[in-house]
């Protein structure tokens, strides 16, 4: 009886480290946007709709060095209705607005593919201008095991 | 010297969208970096390209740091003439660099 008891209180002290770590994560991030402001600096205050705007990155970058990116928004791309621009946007890197892309109706198709720096793992976020006016966002996780900007690399 | 290569198809059909790859040679230097006496290596990375196909600009790029060494960028465009893609772009310390490619548009 003995032996059960000690075993069951192990199994329950392992249970109990392995949820620990999730619970300040899961509160860090329902605290406030790391994006917000960015994206107020961005849009002027407009509002962003999340949709119509896929990131296509590797779930998981060996190397934040290089990391291929593609970007693109469900747009048909005539004179009346076409993307202006596409902002990146990283939550951890020193700098957070990677690049901007200025498409317009010539460019047939609203899609960029591209090889980004990430300063660790972190969310990525694209903004989409249209003629419109409206901005559409989209988001990616990427999980970097070995990030840039730490090393001389 | 900036190396640099750009990819298109030979030909197209008028009105079909076509892929456009460009690869340039550049560091890309963040500005945080170090050189081997621990002076900081000032930023430079190319941050605007541009792209003109017959003289009308289709797509332009404003970088920064956050874009890897050696930027390649992929993008499209809809073939409307026979002519060429222009490419132009520079970098912190204000140098420029041009390519350009030949796209025949048949019928």
């Amino acid at each position: 009886m003995r032996t059960i008891s000690t075993r069951r209180r192990i199994i329950a002290v392992l249970a109990g480290l392995a949820a620990a770590p999730l619970l300040p994560f899961r509160a860090a991030r329902a605290q406030a946007d790391p994006f917000a402001a960015l994206l107020k600096q961005l849009t002027g205050g407009a509002t962003v709709r999340h949709g119509r705007v896929t990131v296509d990155t590797p779930r998981l970058a060996d190397n934040g060095h290089s990391v291929p990116l593609t970007v693109s928004v469900e747009s048909p791309m005539t004179a009346a209705d076409h993307v202006r621009s596409i902002t990146l946007l990283s939550e951890r890197n020193p700098r957070p607005i990677m690049a901007t892309y200025h498409l317009g109706p010539k460019a047939g198709r609203a899609e960029v593919t591209t090889r980004v720096r990430l300063n660790g793992t972190q969310r990525l976020l694209a903004v989409a201008h249209l003629s419109d006016g409206s901005y559409w966002s989209g988001m990616a996780e990427v999980e970097v095991t070995e990030s840039a900007c730490l090393d001389m690399g | 010297m900036t190396l640099a290569r750009v990819q298109l198809p030979a030909s197209a059909k008028r009105g079909e969208v076509i892929e456009v790859r460009i690869a340039i040679q550049h560091p890309m230097e963040t500005g945080f970096r170090f050189d081997i006496s621990g002076r900081a290596i000032p930023k430079n990375v190319i941050n605007q390209l541009v792209c003109r196909y017959n003289g009308v600009e289709v797509f332009r790029a404003e970088m920064g740091s956050g874009i890897a060494a050696n930027p390649y960028l992929q993008f499209y465009a809809v073939a409307e003439a026979s002519g060429e893609m222009a490419f132009e772009w520079i970098d912190d310390s204000g140098n420029r660099g041009t390519e350009r490619a030949a796209i025949s548009v048949i019928e």
